[in-house]
């Protein structure tokens, strides 16, 4: 321990000790001095500022990112709304203000107070949002009587503007106000009260790059709000742009040839996945969801037995039926139960058990081979390929091929459908599975449900050779400079379970069922262009032996859906659709010409316009 | 055995200086919580706060009972624990305003960061207590002190809390420059650090680069930092001579003023009791800080003064990196205001620090 004790060391220690003092001194002297300058000499001019309480913060609304089909064709724009807003601080007397206002513009009292009181955690000082979307005249009476109206402004910010109105609705999806529980989440940093975010489709699964930032001014305002000077200014930054897969001409197509119809449209490019087309209907107008959809309109949609809100592209599970032939085929081909020069015979029926299996051409198809029973969907050829490969053989052959499973597409809630097993008839029902029901699920006609996007993604690996791809809808994202932020590789999941030899007997015969003589698609065919497909007609209600009814004369709610999945050019295909129809009846009727049409203005129209780098 | 002389020698000024700036303090946080709500129900920080006083009060009782020279003796296990305590701030801390300051230990809360200022302070002390001469340290005696510098800052630095860690540099700093260096280093270290800046600069990310920036210049961040301080300067100002009356601040009222019972307190006071109100408190903690240097000035022990100049150049700092932000001087930092600030952390650590000063100031009757 060293102790002083020489007094030229406590000399030392002092003098440092006094150049301390002096430090402090002067700091404090600094101090004092600016609370002179701040209270003396500016002290009138806060003391003023403070009074109306003058510097605020105005915040900048951001624009949303814009969408774009493949073609850069705009889907989804921005277009300026005039906000109707008051600050309560300044508003003087608020009932009074409001009384003169709702006269003005027409608009009941009572709503406008209403909003008001919605207003969480609300202060005198920050704007409330009083009505969204007032229209030009509204405009023009407000501001030619603005000084009447103290408080009130009016802000002109951006909002939504789906183009086209309907399209693409269920994909492009549609925004909603942000609630005050999913603030409290802290998952939108940028989003405040009042804000609307992605609700639905693609507006809600690409939310973090569509939205921009926020910016803002520091203002100085009069005693009514007005303001007098802005001060300081941050720019907002504006939402990331989406370049989707979707090629804009064709949903149209699809969605005009599916009017007055209930169903879906999925068409795919084959090489990668990207999503073309995808179709449900009927649609709702996205417009109407901005700044919150009305009470009548909402429930409008939801008591409308067609399910406009819906995706049934992906979230509507359907009996396969016959599309589910290509599926029998590959198992019944690799598992070496049949080859191509197998035949059966088709009576018209078959007997298992003590139960008669009808073939759907009563009169019966007599002599069938693979590629025939194919092309005709005869349904004692693949009776009997059932049988012989039994359900659970079955069951893994489809999900090999991606049913029974998601494909992963970027938009919620898609369906997964379902593939039957023994197990899984045990777990659900407590029973044993029953040897004619092999019969049903080897035609796509018992427990098996699957989507229609399934069905594209698997028609779609039929017809490139067997790859199965994720499908893609966003293809880049880049900022409103066009710089390139992310861009998304299409995305293998899987192969068929099928060997090039299979897949080109099963090709054969998808070809033979459009361009064959007794194909059950052959009234599509086109000038050309070689189209690969398979028809399919699922049962909603099994008619009696003897219900001789037409089905005409049937409830529209009993009558079958109408399936048809293709592809096309058959040999090196460009586009894989596919379509159903709800109860549309025959798939070669109800279903495959839409497919048709379709592809006839792909490829026509790919022919005109060169594909657009990426 | 306990010595009677201890109850005579105790420092009754200090005490009684600590407990008024106490009270003026919670009086101005009572306005901060209060003003604008007419609901007349006392704030439940308000209750915390107090809370955190007695608390702090009884940690200073028990401080007082240790001889502080028994610190010299323990000061690197001391530190050992703070270390300790900040990297489990980096395991499992709790995040708060985007970054990890927080550890929950029971109930409480616990910022490690605050801890470490007085941990390093008796480090520091006990190393110089040996070192001290009045040429001055050279380098060789400095590469200690430095090492205990450098891993709490960069531990804090990262969790991020540059104003903590600034704090931390500016206080070891002050401590090395009292006990005096060399000519020779304090040069050579200052042409360093000149030299150095420019790369470590080029060397950031944009981000850290625009943190700093708007940390310097809060104008840059006009919807952030650069709002409060004109929503501060506009409080402060509007006070005038002598102010608009208890509990009747009307930006504070507004919460127009952010942190207003945290970092930006001082503003409540100065709209409230005008300069009047603002140099009494100024001249509270001018007297408080002279009586620091004092008991570290006459005390016998080498030790016991660099420690008792330690823990008030430690207030000293808060006081003017707080009230020169708040009045537009300075960088926004989240310094609190010692005593006046609301926050748990801060007033315990400046309890600890004055009850470090009572004990030196009691025990510095001649013995032996």
């Amino acid at each position: 321990m060293t102790e002083f004790s020489k007094n030229q060391e406590r000399d030392w220690i002092k003098q440092r000790f006094i150049g301390v003092s002096v430090c402090i001194l002067f700091v404090f002297a600094l101090l004092f001095l600016r609370l002179v300058y701040l209270q003396i000499i500016k002290g009138e001019e806060f003391r003023l500022l403070s009074e109306k309480n003058a510097v605020r913060l105005k915040s900048i609304k951001s624009s949303r990112g814009l969408i774009f089909d493949r073609n850069k064709k705009l889907l989804v724009d921005n277009r300026p709304s005039f906000n109707l807003k008051i600050v309560l601080e300044d508003a003087g007397e608020v009932k009074e203000t409001l009384k003169k206002l709702a006269q003005l513009i027409d608009i009941p009292f009572d709503e406008l107070m209403d909003s008001i009181s919605q207003v969480e955690n609300s202060t005198v000082y920050k704007p409330i949002l009083l009505k969204n979307d007032i229209s030009r005249n509204q405009l023009a009476i407000v501001e030619a009587h603005k000084f009447d109206l103290p408080g009130i402004h009016i802000d002109i910010e951006p909002t939504r503007y789906y183009i086209h109105k309907k399209t693409a609705a269920h994909l492009l999806g549609y925004l909603g106000q942000i609630n005050s529980k999913e603030l409290k989440t802290g998952k939108y940093p940028n989003v405040k009260s009042g804000d609307s975010i992605g609700r639905y489709g693609i507006e809600k699964q690409f939310e973090t790059y569509l939205q921009g930032k926020r910016g803002g001014r520091q203002v100085e305002v009069d005693v009514s709000g007005r303001i007098i000077k802005v001060l300081k200014t941050v720019k907002p930054v504006a939402g990331l742009d989406l370049n989707l897969t979707l090629d804009l001409d064709l949903q149209q197509t699809a969605e005009k040839l599916l009017e007055n119809k209930a169903g879906s449209v999925v068409a795919i490019d084959p090489d990668n996945g990207d999503i073309l087309v995808l179709a449900s209907n009927p649609s709702f107008d996205q417009n109407d969801f901005i700044g919150g959809i009305s009470q009548k309109k909402w429930e409008a949609l939801m008591s409308d037995p067609g399910k406009p809100m819906v995706n049934k592209a992906i979230q509507a599970e359907y009996p396969p039926a016959s599309t589910y032939k290509v599926i029998t085929s590959f198992a019944a081909i690799e598992e070496k139960h049949i080859n191509i020069d197998n035949t059966e015979y088709c009576p018209g029926f078959l007997k298992y058990g003590n139960r008669t299996y009808r073939c759907w051409y009563k009169h019966g198809h007599g002599d069938m081979n693979i590629i025939e029973g194919i092309a005709q969907s005869c349904d004692v050829f693949f009776y009997r390929a059932g049988i012989k490969v039994g359900v659970d053989k079955l069951a893994q052959y489809a999900m090999g091929s991606g049913l029974g499973k998601k494909t992963g597409i970027s938009l919620e809630n898609e369906k997964k459908g379902l593939i039957p097993t023994s197990i899984w008839k045990k777990k659900r029902y407590k029973e044993q599975w029953q040897g004619g029901e092999t019969l049903s699920v080897a035609i796509g006609q018992s427990y098996n449900l699957v989507t229609p996007l399934q069905m594209a993604v698997l028609i779609a690996a039929v017809g490139n050779g067997g790859t199965l791809f994720r499908p893609r809808i966003v293809r880049t994202i880049k900022d409103g400079y066009g710089v390139l932020v992310k861009k998304i590789e299409p995305e293998i999941t899987g192969g068929l379970p099928a060997s090039k030899e299979t897949l080109k007997i099963v090709r054969k015969g998808l070809l033979k069922a459009v361009q064959g003589q007794r194909g059950t698609a052959k009234k599509i065919r086109l000038e050309n262009i070689e189209i690969a497909g398979k028809t399919g007609t699922a049962q909603v209600y099994s008619i009696k032996k003897n219900d001789k009814r037409k089905t005409e004369e049937m409830k529209y709610s009993l009558r079958d859906h109408a399936w048809f999945v293709c592809y096309a050019p058959a040999d090196n295909p460009v586009i894989a659709i596919a379509v159903l129809v709800e109860h549309g009846e025959h798939g070669s009727s109800g279903a495959a010409p839409i497919a048709g049409a379709l592809i006839e203005e792909y490829i026509k129209g790919s022919l005109s316009k060169k594909t657009l780098p990426e | 055995m306990f010595d009677r002389r201890l109850i005579k020698y105790f420092d009754w000024g200090l005490m009684a200086l600590t407990i008024l700036i106490g009270m003026v303090g919670l009086g101005i946080l009572y306005s901060a919580l209060t003003a604008g709500n007419d609901s007349g129900v006392v704030h439940i920080l308000f209750k915390k706060q107090m809370i955190w006083m007695c608390t702090g009060f009884v940690v200073m009782m028990i401080i007082l009972m240790i001889d502080y020279r028994d610190l010299d003796k323990i000061n690197l296990f001391i530190y050992a624990l703070c270390i300790a305590l900040l990297i489990s701030v980096i395991l499992f801390g709790k995040i708060g305003g985007g970054s990890r300051r927080w550890l929950l230990i029971g109930f409480v809360r616990i910022q490690p960061s605050e801890l470490m200022k007085i941990a390093l302070i008796i480090s520091l002390a006990s190393v110089y207590s040996t070192s001290i001469s009045q040429a001055g340290l050279n380098f060789r005696k400095l590469i200690k002190p430095a090492v205990l510098c450098v891993i709490p800052f960069v531990l804090i630095v990262n969790q991020p809390d540059l104003g903590t860690g600034l704090l931390l540099l500016l206080i070891a700093g002050s401590i090395t420059l009292f006990v005096k260096v060399e000519r020779k280093v304090l040069y050579t270290v200052s042409g360093i650090c000149i030299a150095a800046a420019p790369l470590l600069w080029y060397g950031l990310k944009p981000y850290q680069k625009s943190r700093i920036l708007t940390f310097l210049n809060p104008d840059r961040d006009p919807l952030g930092a650069g709002y409060h301080i004109i929503q501060s300067k506009i409080a402060i100002g509007s006070g005038m001579l002598t102010g608009k009356g208890f509990l009747k601040g009307t930006q504070n009222a507004l919460s127009f003023l952010p942190e207003h019972h945290t970092d930006f307190i001082l503003s409540v006071l100065a709209e409230e009791w005008g300069i009047m109100g603002c140099s009494a408190l100024l001249f509270l903690y001018l007297i408080f800080l002279f009586w620091g240097l004092n008991i570290a000035y006459n005390c016998r022990n080498m030790f016991g003064s660099i420690l008792a100049f330690g823990i008030t150049t430690m207030i000293f700092w808060q006081i003017f990196i707080n009230i020169g932000m708040v009045m537009g001087l300075m960088p926004v930092v989240g310094v609190p205001l010692p005593l006046v600030s609301y926050g748990g952390s801060s007033v315990i650590t400046n309890m600890v620090g004055f009850g470090i000063l009572l004990n030196i100031s009691m025990r510095n009757f001649s013995s032996n």
